[in-house]
């Protein structure tokens, strides 16, 4: 893995960060079956593998080619990172206000990205302090190793018109390369902000590896969408590993979506510091084929009177497996938390598996807190219903597999996405991607 | 228009129709009344092509065809609907996308293009008005959260939409109130056509004040045990079903008493 570790930027300030890291990764290595945290997802594959350094920004990428993962608004604040590097060309930076950044992370530490001290001060406060190293190996290995990613500030007191979209593309050039990327979203007391993260590839039969991680501060009453989008190849691994921290009266809306790779992995970890925050949490997985899907949450609700509310939804056909596991923390502090989870899984073929697994532990006594998970196939008698109503089977299946998943997608804030999810889901529901 | 010979059917070991023939031809109006655990529903339902149930013996003929050749796409292609006694809710897709979907399936099913999206919403602003409604109800999801009396009504109007030839309604008065009960049985009236035929499945006479039918048959043990005309119900609503099961029982000829029973 040491050739990953060339070609990184690291201010002074950072160096630490980078050391810890590689330290913890020198320490535990990868992790393996018989870690309870990766109890059904073998990253042997990855492990295995002595991938090559991500290629970066390669020729002959266009715009239009990009189009497909737009949601028909190019004057969106889009961050184009190719390969793991990012290009400028691809991107779209108009009419950013002048407060405001989004840049290249590897930019901003490289120069302040223009904005100097100010910037240098946010990095300094923020990158490497929100997702700790000893939080997964893949974490340790990604601060060690890290090239770039977004950088997105919104100062107190702003509101973000446009919607931020950081892209990351995976070309043909990228076979056997791993590319690692980290993400720090930073919203300012009563700033908003819509994000959205899309892990995109232009060759479907591509091998690579990305190992990511997002670092997200939603400070006092800060309100951020935040979108996660994962279709790599299905050949593709995919690691990553989000970490939010809320402060009082934020309010945090996440929905996540994972259809690609053969394997992929999400960790989103929210932490509520302080009283009257809002967490919701969506996803939805859709997988097929040997695809191997794996979501663990956890959401520590550290102070009193907090609402968190999570639905995450798959859809499994063929072979394919899915891991769920959500972890809710309720301290003997936070009275008054309300929190729901639900995990609801829908098998379109007697092959596919689901290992589903809430886990709430509570500390503290006055609090509501409820959890559900599902596994099962499509109920006969909804299919019966629709047959009755002169639908074919086939069509009957997508109607309501569709309609299941269209319970989350309907909870994406942005419209623009919402229809492009709701587009990609009917697409693969009808076969066509 | 529809025969049904020596009909049997089964729920995993159970046999719960236990030969029904039945013969409804266009423009009747055929009630099916019986006390619980009779095997009226089921009769409803195996009509449809439920799959909980199995058929292990007769026939049934729909305008020449033979229906248990059909799956229950096929059926309701055909010309067959099933009002159900409980309808299923789908979140996530809504009330118009739903009938649209149904109404251009039957279409292709004749050979018909698909119709206008426009052109739909006509049809469906005339249809509401048969069950009374605006149409706020068509963007809700299909009977999510609907109550009973809504969930009926919205059978009836898919009924309306759809114009089955035939039409079975399964307890459709069932939790209904008064007024919910009126607007569906004046919904089912303004459906009725000479070339169509209804079969109306009820536990109580009530329903029968608003739809009156042709014939009664009165279900007992997965049996047709008694036909007559529509005093019949008025007979058994007075009587309860007591002494038509004794009469039964009683005027058993050997071939209708189950072998060791």
């Amino acid at each position: 893995m040491t050739d990953v570790l060339t070609e990184v930027v690291t201010p002074a300030w950072l160096e630490p960060v980078r050391r810890a890291g590689a330290e913890r990764f020198e320490q535990v290595g990868f992790p393996t079956t018989r870690d309870e945290e990766w109890r059904f997802t073998p990253v042997a594959p990855i492990a295995q593998t002595a991938w090559q350094p991500a290629p970066g920004v390669v020729e002959g990428v266009t715009r239009a080619q990009l189009e497909a993962f737009e949601f028909g608004h190019p004057e969106w604040h889009t961050l184009v990172f190719v390969n793991g590097a990012f290009s400028e060309a691809l991107s779209s930076m108009d009419a950013i206000p002048e407060t405001v950044r989004v840049a290249s992370l590897a930019e901003a530490l490289r120069d302040g990205s223009g904005n100097g001290p100010a910037d240098v001060a946010v990095l300094e406060a923020h990158l490497g302090r929100h997702a700790p190293v000893e939080a997964s190996p893949f974490v340790a290995l990604n601060a060690a190793a890290f090239r770039d990613g977004g950088f997105v500030h919104v100062p107190a007191g702003v509101e973000l018109e446009r919607p931020v979209h950081l892209v990351f593309v995976t070309t043909a050039e990228a076979e056997g390369t791993a590319a690692q990327l980290r993400n720090l979203i930073v919203l300012g007391r009563g700033a908003r902000a819509a994000v959205v993260e899309s892990y995109v590839s232009l060759a479907p039969e591509g091998r690579s590896f990305t190992n990511v991680v997002t670092e997200v501060v939603a400070d006092r009453a800060s309100w951020l969408e935040h979108t996660r989008l994962q279709r790599e190849a299905e050949r593709a691994y995919h690691v990553g590993f989000t970490h939010a921290d809320q402060q009082r009266d934020s309010h945090y809306r996440h929905f996540s979506m994972q259809m690609g790779g053969a394997l992929a992995r999400h960790n989103h970890h929210v932490r509520l510091n302080d009283e009257a925050i809002e967490t919701l949490m969506y996803g939805l997985y859709l997988t097929r084929g040997e695809q191997l899907v794996d979501n663990h949450t956890a959401i520590f609700h550290d102070q009193p009177n907090c609402n968190s509310w999570e639905v995450y939804k798959g859809i499994l056909d063929d072979r394919s497996r899915a891991v769920f596991n959500g972890k809710v923390f309720v301290q003997p502090a936070a009275q008054k938390t309300d929190a729901k989870q639900t995990n609801r899984n829908v098998l379109l073929s007697p092959g596919a598996s689901v290992d589903t697994k809430p886990q709430l532990e509570i500390f503290a006594d006055d609090v509501k807190c409820t959890h559900g998970a599902t596994v099962g196939f499509l109920d006969p008698v909804a299919l019966f219903y629709a047959k009755s109503r002169g639908i074919p089977a086939a069509e009957a299946q997508r109607l309501l597999t569709y309609a299941f998943a269209a319970e989350v997608v309907d909870e994406v804030a942005l419209e623009p996405v919402r229809a492009q999810l709701n587009r990609l889901v009917l697409a693969r529901l009808n076969g066509e991607a | 228009m529809l025969e049904i010979r020596d009909l049997r059917a089964s729920a995993g070991d159970k046999e719960i129709l236990k030969g029904i023939s039945l013969t409804v031809n266009a423009g009747e109006v055929h009630a099916i009344m019986g006390p619980n655990g009779s095997g009226k529903s089921t009769l409803a339902q195996v009509l449809a092509g439920h799959p909980a149930y199995e058929v292990t013996g007769g026939q049934i003929l729909f305008e020449g065809q033979d229906l248990l050749e059909l799956e229950p796409e096929a059926r309701a292609q055909a010309g067959l609907f099933l009002a159900f006694q409980y309808p299923v809710e789908i979140p996530g897709v809504s009330n118009a996308y739903f009938l649209r979907a149904a109404y251009n399936e039957l279409r292709k099913a004749r050979g018909e293009e698909e119709i206008d999206p426009m052109d739909f919403m006509d049809l469906l602003e005339e249809k509401l008005q048969v069950v009374e409604w605006g149409p706020d109800i068509m963007s809700r999801a299909v009977n999510s959260g609907f109550s009973g009396g809504e969930k009926k009504r919205n059978e009836i109007l898919q009924m309306a939409v759809l114009e089955p030839k035939l039409a079975i309604l399964d307890e459709t008065d069932s939790g209904l109130d008064i007024d919910a009960l009126r607007i569906v049985a004046a919904g089912v009236n303004k459906l009725k056509r000479p070339d169509h035929a209804t079969i109306v499945v009820t536990h109580y006479q009530r329903l029968l004040n608003y739809i009156v039918p042709d014939v009664v048959h009165v279900l007992a043990n997965g049996r047709i045990v008694k036909s007559g005309g529509k005093e019949l119900a008025l007979e058994l609503e007075a009587r309860g079903y007591d002494w038509i099961e004794e009469d039964a029982a009683a005027a058993g000829a050997p071939a209708q008493v189950e072998a060791g029973a």
